[in-house]
Parts: structure tokens; C-alpha cells; sequence
């Protein structure tokens, strides 16, 4: 029955519960619609639901209301089995205006239900949404269920006693509609109302007016009786997912990764120095590590990319571990100095949280087009370890290994991630941190055996690491040319054609340190392997399962260690008969596997800034496999 | 390790054993004896001094110093100079720049750097040319300067370096040039000002922009050319023997400087200003200062110093920190938990 997990609800209609549905919420930019979704995200969790989100915002921050361009959405996919995507079409879609209703409808499930808030399908809005006639009044919306009321009305009506402005009135809007979805799903609204208690502190009358709005919204599902038998509204009980015992949190990429370096750092016994500029989506790790002082953290908003790294670099070499964050437009400005890093063979993490390109590109849209930028993306030959993050959670070692690799390897790390895996939220395991084996760095402080030498290694091929205020161990590093050895300036041809092969050599000896490639669905050898990596995870596990559970042969590689790669990589590709690597760019990682191994990788590829769907990833499945 | 008595360091001591590879007869060389000849007097330590610099001859400098030493990328020393301060306050942090590294491709840098303070020493060699790419204008290159990448003259405007330092928010403008004994002093002086002090060094580029600044440098024009400010002192020049012949006085009129004769030895007569490190708006009107109608103004031109960038930013993390005990578990723990057990989830 793995299949039914997959395909939840069609239709509202059928009396048994679905065991997933997927709702989105969209509204206008001003509608608070990501904020509604985050609570609902809460309120999923604690209901014991597996989830996945999906926000999608505008670049706009106030795009002029009622635009088309100015929609902002939320996406949930919940449900009562393993779920890793935010679902492929909505089951479910609250479109608070007509130009929600336009950019998201399309989406919806045939079938599906959409609740719309009439109180903004006026002659303004209908205009403004290119919308020659009302939806909601022709049969234009005839193949999905339509249930539509005065939102904005019955809102304004349950806070009238509060005595709130109309527009602060109508603000409460999005509560209202929050508490007819924990209606729907049958959902607890005290941590809500918690929240709000929490939020709205220094006035209360906003936080009782929430409140009232998020009741009356609720008390709307349970007593009015709309839209006829089979139709519209009715409870729906989505059961827990079943789930290891034990502590959970919900946590979002920028979140999970900015935990991760903080306990990198910590294993590592090194004081943190995060040098950030701001940019979309990478902002949010430079807002959390600024708040944990207490965990040695200092972070430096720099004037610019270029200051931002190059300060993480002079953090490194001070004997910080020195961190940059960023996305494609930035992370091109920091490429020399990260050329810097690599020379002076300093440790370094550079996380970039990619964005849909090239140039500014689509600041708010995921991608992950960043690959080749991230493996090749400088000037001379100049290796550098890579490693990418599937998910929310999973970041959060990702961001610990990189921390490891950067320490123990003396060596600048990318550590790549997404614009959907920065903003999604998933429920997180919280882990225990007495199991990780701490890696404390050591400092050299007396010269080696023979006479200090600032570029001597070790059977690793790294180099030593000494912090300024050594006493006896002054020496000179730089981006020029280094003598193997001494580190002095050395231009001769034999000495850069050895240091640029054990820069090399270095780099590639990483290979040696990270675990084998598994598979995750299947087995090794077969017809097909479906090879992806970064947040594409969840659409291509989920359709192999789907595709498995047909009894197609198809296994699922996802890979962490994007470079070096895991050294049995080459051998487990070949006992494939086929190879689909499905990537939200023109075919990056496919061209990196047939250059590596010289494998027939196929490329299935997206990248309209919107995650892969599964029936995508499916249908390309069985495209193969026929 | 022996002996715990602090053995006075000499300017040989801060001799590395790398062959200098500037052109013979450069200004570099004086300027790095002079430096070597400050360090030991301020009670430097090699092991807590750090020499950062960017890209260009003048950024060669830390390999000739024995010290910790990092050569850069183009114009990106402040910046990473900013990270080695907030992570090792304790250091002793000098920049050496250039005019093309520090105001043309790294000027954002040195503007950030000043308006935040960061303790540490700025020294930007000034030959108004880009010796290391063979001889382009730079952007402190006079109008009309003719290179290979303007054959017929520039026609930009040049920059001010002690104009755009003090514009900047330094609170610390110092000036001197290569072959002057003084210049030790300026950097003495650079030193124990805390908070980052910028000091302009002209220098001689004697293969791309030979004695461009002779005007002021030479021994004969010095007396005309060389207005050394001292504070507490009047503001004299012109024979010094004389006990200088000329001075800068305020025209109040017009809210400028002027240059007065002083007949006599009575500067207070001709109304020459007594030097005020701290003035701010002296400090605006010396480092605009048009060189000929005036001469060059040298030495401290301001020191006024406020708390540096690295203080407050060590100050702010302990405060924020205080009370509060690292725990890994409780961090990766914290937000709205719920916990899975056999009957499911709760709050």
C-alpha cells in the first residue's frame, strides 16, 4: 500500500481519511500568509504528522497589492507516512484574493478544493488580477470544489469588539483563515493562541484580537453548514505518522545549518568568526548566529561579499574557524579570495544558499545551477572540497562535516544549499550531541622536528596551522606561489607544477575520509539508477518508491560528497544499466559523473525556479524503463 | 624560554632572511628601515605583530618584516585584517597599502575600515602611479598624467588620501615620506594612537614616476616645501634655522588658510594657528591643503582617538553572552519541542 501514501487525497468526498494532503495558503504579500503557514507547520507537528513545506515568496518586499506578482504562498504537505516533499499539487488551496487565486490554481488537484475570500473579488482586484470576469461566479472554476465567503467580512466582525482600525482589522485575516484550516484537520489551537499571547506581549489588544479571529474561524468550520452533501467542508483526521521516540523540533535549512557550524566550532574547540553580507536567501544564518554569543560566536556583517570572506579568511589565520555565507551572485565575488584560502591553505566553510541565476537571477526561487561554480568556479587549478545538503535536517550534519573537513584538511569547504532547503521547515529529530566524536583541532606551537616549516604536511597532505602570537613560529603566508616546504615565495616551474598537484592530491585524498556511497531505495546494479543531490532528494526518493513499488527496477544514489567523490561512486554507476541524474539545472552533476567516470549519465532537468514534482521524476522513470 | 628578562630587539631583529625584491633605489627600502628601525623602540614582539597587506610593491612589505605576515589579494587587506583583530585583539595589526590597492580597488575597504575604528596602523605608500603592472596612472595620479594607459594625459580627478581618510571617520591622519628621518616618529606616533590611524607615506617610484614628489622632498625645497606640525606648536615653515619665516594662519574672512611671512621670529604677531591634534576641522583644512600655493602638510595632522571597533565588538559579545552556559543539547534543543512517545506525540 506504499503507493496510497503517495497519492493522497483526490477528492474530498471519500469518507476515509487521506493519508497525506497537501494545502497551500496564498494570499498577498501583505496577507501574512507564510506567517499562517508557519503556524500551521507547528500545529501539523504536534499533531504527530510528517510534514514538508514549500514558502514562495515574491523578491518584492511590499509588491503593490493585488498584483499577480506580488502572491505569496505556503505549501504544506502533512500526512501520516514518511513524506520528503511538499507535495506535487495542492489538495487544498486558500487564495485570499483573485490574483492568489489565479498564479495557484492551476496547481490544484481536478477535484481539489479551493477556498477563496469573496470579500476581495471586487471590480479593483478582479482588474488588477486580469480577471475579465468574477471565478467565483462562472464556471470557470467548474473541475475543482469552490467554497467562497466573506473572509474579509466575518473577519472585521468577530474583532469589531476589540475597537482595531479597519485595516489592523483586517489584518486578522490570516488568523481567521488559520483557525478554519486547525478546524479542517482537526487540530489544537492552543500553541497558537500561545504564540500569539507570546507575540503580541506589549499589546495585548492585537494578541486578543488574533485570538478572536483565529476562534471565529475555527467556530465558522464547526457550525456552518455549507456547500451540500459530498461537497466542501468536512473534518478530516490525518493520524500520526509513526515516528522514532523521542524530542522533536521543527527546523528550517538556515536554522539547521547555523546549529550545525555552532557545533562544528564546538567539536572542533575553536571560537567561530561568521563573516556575512546580506542576501537573499542566505541572510537568515547571519540573523541566528548573531544571537549565540555564548557559543564563541562572533559575527561581522562586512561591507561587502569581498570583505566578508576575506575577514572569515584573517579570522582563520588569527586561529578562528572563519565562516562566509552567501548565494550565487556573492559567493562569484568571493571567488578570488576563496583562490586565497586555497593558496594559503587556510580552513574555511563558505555556505552558499542557491538561488535561481545567472546574475541576480531569482533572488527568491530555488536552484541549484551553483554546482559547477562551486567545483570549478576560480581562477587557476584550485581544488575544493564540496558537499551538499538534501533537506532541513540533514543540513545539519552536512554542516558539521563540513567544519571537519575544512579543520582537518586545512582547506576552504562549500557547503551548498537551496533556496528551498534555506526556507522549508521539517520536523527534526533533535539529535544527541554526546554522539558525535568531537575532532579538536591542534595548533602547532614549537617547530617541527628539523626546523619549522609553514608548509610542511602530514600523511594527509595538510599543512600545519599556527596562530599569530607564536611565539618562534613567525612566518610569511600569501597568494603567491609557495616554495614546498618553507612556504616562501617560489616561482620556479618544478615548484608550481608539485604544489599544484598536492594541492590537488590534498583535496582528492578527502576521498579517502568520507564514508561509501550507499544506495538509498534499491540495490546496487540494475536497470536504472536515478543519481541526484542537494534538495531534489525528496521528489526523487519518492517516485523511485512509487516506481519500485510498480516493480520497476530502479535504485535512488544521493549524493553528499559532491567533490571529492566517494571513491566506490565510479564502480556503483557503472553496475547500472542506465543513469538519470534529475537536477534543477541544465545538467551540471551529469556532466561531472561522465567526466569523472565516463558514464552515460542522462540528464532530466528543471529549472523553472519550483522544486521537481514527483510525477515528473515518475513519469521520467518510466520513460527509461520502456 | 630561559631567560625571562625582555632582550631589546634591534631593527636587525626584524630582518627576515628573504632577498628585497624591489627595483634598487626605490622608496620602499626606506620606509621598510624605517619601520624596522620603529618596531623595537615601541616594544614590538615579532610574535604579536602582524603585517597584512593587499597587492602591489608596496604589499611585498610583509615578507621583509619578521613577523606573522599575510600578503593578500588586491586591496582586501583591511578587510582581512578586520578578522584577524575580532579574532586575536591582542595583536599588533599593521596594514601596508598602496594608492591603487588601498583607494582604487580596495578603497571601500579602507573606508569601512576607518569609519569602524579598527585599532590598528594604515600605511599607504602614495607614488600616484601603479609601479607592479608597469605604470598606469593610479587614481592619487595628478591630471594629466601621461602612462601607458593614458598617452595623451589623464583627465580624472585625483584623490586625497588624507582627505578621503579623515572623510572617511579616521580619527587618526598622519603623513610623512620615504626618506625622511622623521618618518619613524609619525609611526611612533601612529602606534600609540588607539583606534586605526592612517598614515599617507609619499614615496618615489623611480622607475614609473621618478621624483614626483621632489617639489617637497628634495633637501633644497624642504624649507618651503615642508610644513611639519608638532602638537602645541605653531604651525612654521620657511628657514627653520630662522626659526621658521612662514607660518599658516586662519583667514577669518573666508574661513581658510593662509600663508604669513613672520618677520622676527613673532609667529603670534602673524597669527600662526598652534597645532591642535584634536581639531578636527584644522585636520579638514591641512589635508586640503593645495601644495604649492602651501606646503605639504607632514607629521600628525590629527589625533583625537574614540573606542575602536574590536572593543566594542569583544565588549557586546561578552555581554550578550553573559549568564549564559554553551550546552550543544540544550541549543539544538530549543524552539517549540514535542516529544514522540508510544502513544505519540505531545507538547
Amino acid at each position: 500500500m506504499a503507493t496510497a501514501a503517495l497519492d493522497p487525497i483526490t477528492s474530498a468526498t471519500t469518507d476515509a481519511s487521506p493519508e497525506a494532503v497537501v494545502v497551500r495558503f496564498a494570499g498577498d504579500s501583505g496577507d501574512g500568509m507564510q506567517l499562517t503557514g508557519g503556524q500551521f507547520t507547528l500545529s501539523t507537528a504536534l499533531a504527530g504528522n510528517d510534514l514538508a513545506t514549500f514558502p514562495d515568496f515574491p523578491a518584492e518586499i511590499r509588491a503593490p497589492q493585488g498584483t499577480l506578482f506580488g502572491v505569496s504562498a505556503f505549501q504544506i504537505n502533512f500526512g501520516s507516512t514518511d513524506i520528503t516533499t511538499a507535495g506535487d499539487a495542492p489538495d487544498v488551496l486558500v487564495a485570499m484574493n483573485p490574483a492568489a487565486l489565479k498564479t495557484n490554481v492551476k496547481d490544484l488537484k481536478p477535484g481539489g478544493l479551493i477556498i477563496a475570500d469573496s470579500g476581495e473579488f471586487n471590480d479593483r482586484n478582479l482588474a488588477k488580477a486580469k480577471y475579465d470576469a468574477n471565478p467565483l461566479e462562472d464556471d470557470s472554476l467548474a473541475k475543482w470544489q469552490l467554497l467562497s465567503f466573506d473572509i474579509s467580512k466575518l473577519t472585521m466582525e468577530s474583532v469589531k469588539e476589540f475597537g482595531l482600525g479597519n485595516k489592523e482589522a483586517l489584518r486578522c485575516k490570516n488568523m481567521w483563515t488559520l483557525g478554519l484550516a486547525l478546524w479542517m484537520f482537526d487540530r489544537d489551537r492552543q500553541p497558537i493562541v500561545d504564540w500569539l499571547k507570546d507575540k503580541f506581549a506589549k499589546a495585548p489588544v492585537l494578541a486578543d484580537a488574533n485570538i478572536a479571529a483565529l476562534n471565529a474561524g475555527h467556530a465558522y468550520g464547526e457550525t456552518a453548514e455549507i456547500g451540500g452533501a459530498g461537497l466542501g467542508l468536512k473534518q478530516l483526521n490525518i493520524a500520526a505518522a509513526p515516528a522514532p521516540e523521542g524530542l522533536y523540533r521543527t527546523v528550517t535549512g538556515a536554522e539547521s545549518i547555523s546549529l550545525g557550524l555552532v557545533a562544528g566550532a564546538q567539536l572542533a574547540s575553536l571560537p567561530m568568526f561568521f563573516g556575512g553580507y546580506p542576501i537573499t536567501p542566505a541572510s537568515a544564518i547571519l540573523h541566528h548566529l548573531s544571537r549565540l554569543k555564548e557559543y564563541g560566536v562572533t559575527t561581522f556583517q562586512a561591507e561587502d561579499e569581498i570583505a566578508a570572506i576575506a575577514s572569515a579568511i584573517g579570522a582563520s589565520y588569527a586561529g578562528s574557524l572563519g565562516i562566509t555565507s552567501s548565494s550565487g551572485p556573492g559567493i562569484a565575488l568571493k571567488g578570488e579570495a576563496i583562490g586565497l584560502a586555497i593558496m594559503t591553505e587556510l580552513p574555511l566553510v563558505i555556505v552558499n544558499s542557491q538561488r535561481g541565476g545567472p546574475s541576480t537571477g531569482l533572488p527568491t526561487k530555488t536552484e541549484q545551477s551553483d554546482l559547477y561554480q562551486a567545483v570549478y568556479g576560480r581562477n587557476g587549478d584550485a581544488p575544493m572540497p564540496v558537499i551538499a545538503a538534501r533537506s532541513p535536517a540533514d543540513a545539519f550534519d552536512c554542516a558539521i562535516e563540513a567544519v571537519r573537513i575544512a579543520v582537518e584538511y586545512m582547506t576552504p569547504v562549500m557547503l551548498l544549499t537551496d533556496g528551498y532547503i534555506a526556507n522549508a521547515a521539517e520536523p527534526w529529530k533533535v539529535p544527541d550531541m554526546s554522539g558525535y566524536t568531537p575532532f579538536p583541532v591542534t595548533f602547532l606551537d614549537k617547530a617541527q622536528e628539523g626546523g619549522f616549516l609553514p608548509y610542511g604536511r602530514d600523511e594527509k597532505l595538510k599543512r600545519p596551522w599556527v596562530k599569530p602570537g607564536t611565539p618562534g613560529l613567525m612566518h610569511r603566508i600569501g597568494g603567491i606561489e609557495k616554495a614546498l616546504n618553507t612556504g616562501h615565495i617560489e616561482y620556479s616551474p618544478a615548484n608550481h607544477q608539485a604544489m599544484t598537484e598536492l594541492r590537488r592530491d590534498k583535496v582528492l585524498g578527502i576521498a579517502n575520509d568520507i564514508p561509501d556511497q550507499d544506495v538509498e531505495l534499491g540495490q546496487k546494479g540494475g536497470k536504472l539508477a536515478i543519481v541526484g543531490w542537494g534538495s531534489t532528494f525528496g521528489p526523487i526518493y519518492q517516485a523511485v518508491r512509487r516506481a519500485r513499488a510498480k516493480g520497476l527496477d530502479v535504485s535512488h544514489i544521493h549524493l553528499r560528497h559532491i567533490w571529492p567523490m566517494p571513491k566506490n561512486l565510479g564502480d556503483l554507476l557503472k553496475s547500472y544499466e542506465k543513469v538519470l541524474v534529475p537536477e534543477m539545472n541544465t545538467g551540471q552533476l551529469k556532466t561531472v559523473l561522465r567526466d569523472q567516470y565516463l558514464v552515460d549519465a542522462k540528464p532530466l532537468n528543471k529549472v523553472s525556479g519550483q522544486p521537481f514534482r514527483i510525477a515528473e521524476i515518475e513519469a521520467a522513470i518510466e520513460e527509461q524503463l520502456t | 624560554m630561559n631567560d625571562m628578562t625582555p632582550v631589546k630587539l634591534t631593527p636587525k631583529d626584524w630582518e627576515t632572511d628573504q632577498e628585497v625584491r624591489w627595483c634598487p633605489g626605490c622608496g620602499d627600502y626606506a620606509i621598510l628601515k624605517a619601520v624596522q628601525r620603529t618596531l623595537p623602540d615601541i616594544g614590538a614582539t615579532p610574535e604579536n605583530t602582524v603585517f597584512v597587506s593587499g597587492i602591489g610593491c608596496s604589499s611585498r612589505f610583509p615578507y621583509y618584516v619578521e613577523s606573522y605576515g599575510f600578503h593578500t589579494i588586491h586591496g582586501r587587506a583591511p578587510a582581512v585584517a578586520t578578522g584577524v583583530k575580532l579574532a586575536n585583539p591582542a595583536l599588533d595589526v599593521w596594514i601596508v597599502t598602496g594608492d591603487g590597492d588601498g583607494l582604487s580597488i580596495g578603497g571601500n575597504h579602507t573606508m569601512h575600515i576607518l569609519r569602524r575604528n579598527l585599532d590598528c596602523q594604515i600605511l599607504l605608500f602614495n607614488n600616484e602611479i601603479y609601479g607592479l603592472t608597469k605604470g598606469q596612472y593610479s587614481p592619487t595620479s595628478r591630471e594629466g598624467t601621461k602612462s601607458p594607459s593614458t598617452p595623451f594625459g589623464s583627465v580624472d580627478h585625483p584623490a586625497k588620501p588624507a582627505a578621503f581618510a579623515l572623510g572617511s571617520g579616521a580619527r587618526f591622519v598622519g603623513r610623512g615620506f620615504d626618506v625622511s628621518k622623521n618618518l619613524p616618529d609619525v609611526l611612533k606616533a601612529a602606534h600609540a594612537h588607539k583606534g586605526a590611524a592612517f598614515v599617507e607615506i609619499f614615496q618615489n617610484c623611480i622607475v614609473y614616476n621618478k621624483d614626483v614628489f621632489a617639489d617637497f622632498t628634495e633637501k633644497k625645497n624642504a624649507d618651503d616645501g615642508q610644513l611639519w606640525l608638532e602638537h602645541g606648536k605653531p604651525m612654521l615653515f620657511g628657514n627653520m634655522k630662522l626659526g621658521g619665516t612662514k607660518g599658516i594662519a586662519l583667514d577669518k574672512e573666508k574661513l581658510t588658510l593662509k600663508v604669513v611671512e613672520v618677520v622676527d621670529g613673532d609667529w603670534e604677531a602673524a597669527g600662526v594657528i598652534v597645532h591642535d591634534v584634536t581639531n578636527r576641522s584644522v585636520a579638514h583644512m591641512l589635508v586640503e591643503m593645495p601644495f604649492g600655493a602651501f606646503p605639504m602638510a607632514l607629521g600628525v595632522l590629527y589625533d583625537d582617538p574614540v573606542p575602536t571597533f574590536e572593543s566594542a565588538v569583544v565588549q557586546q559579545n561578552e555581554l550578550a553572552a553573559k549568564g549564559k552556559m554553551p550546552d550543544l543539547q540544550k541549543l539544538v534543543s530549543q524552539g517549540q519541542t514535542w516529544t514522540v512517545g508510544k502513544s505519540g506525540p505531545e507538547l
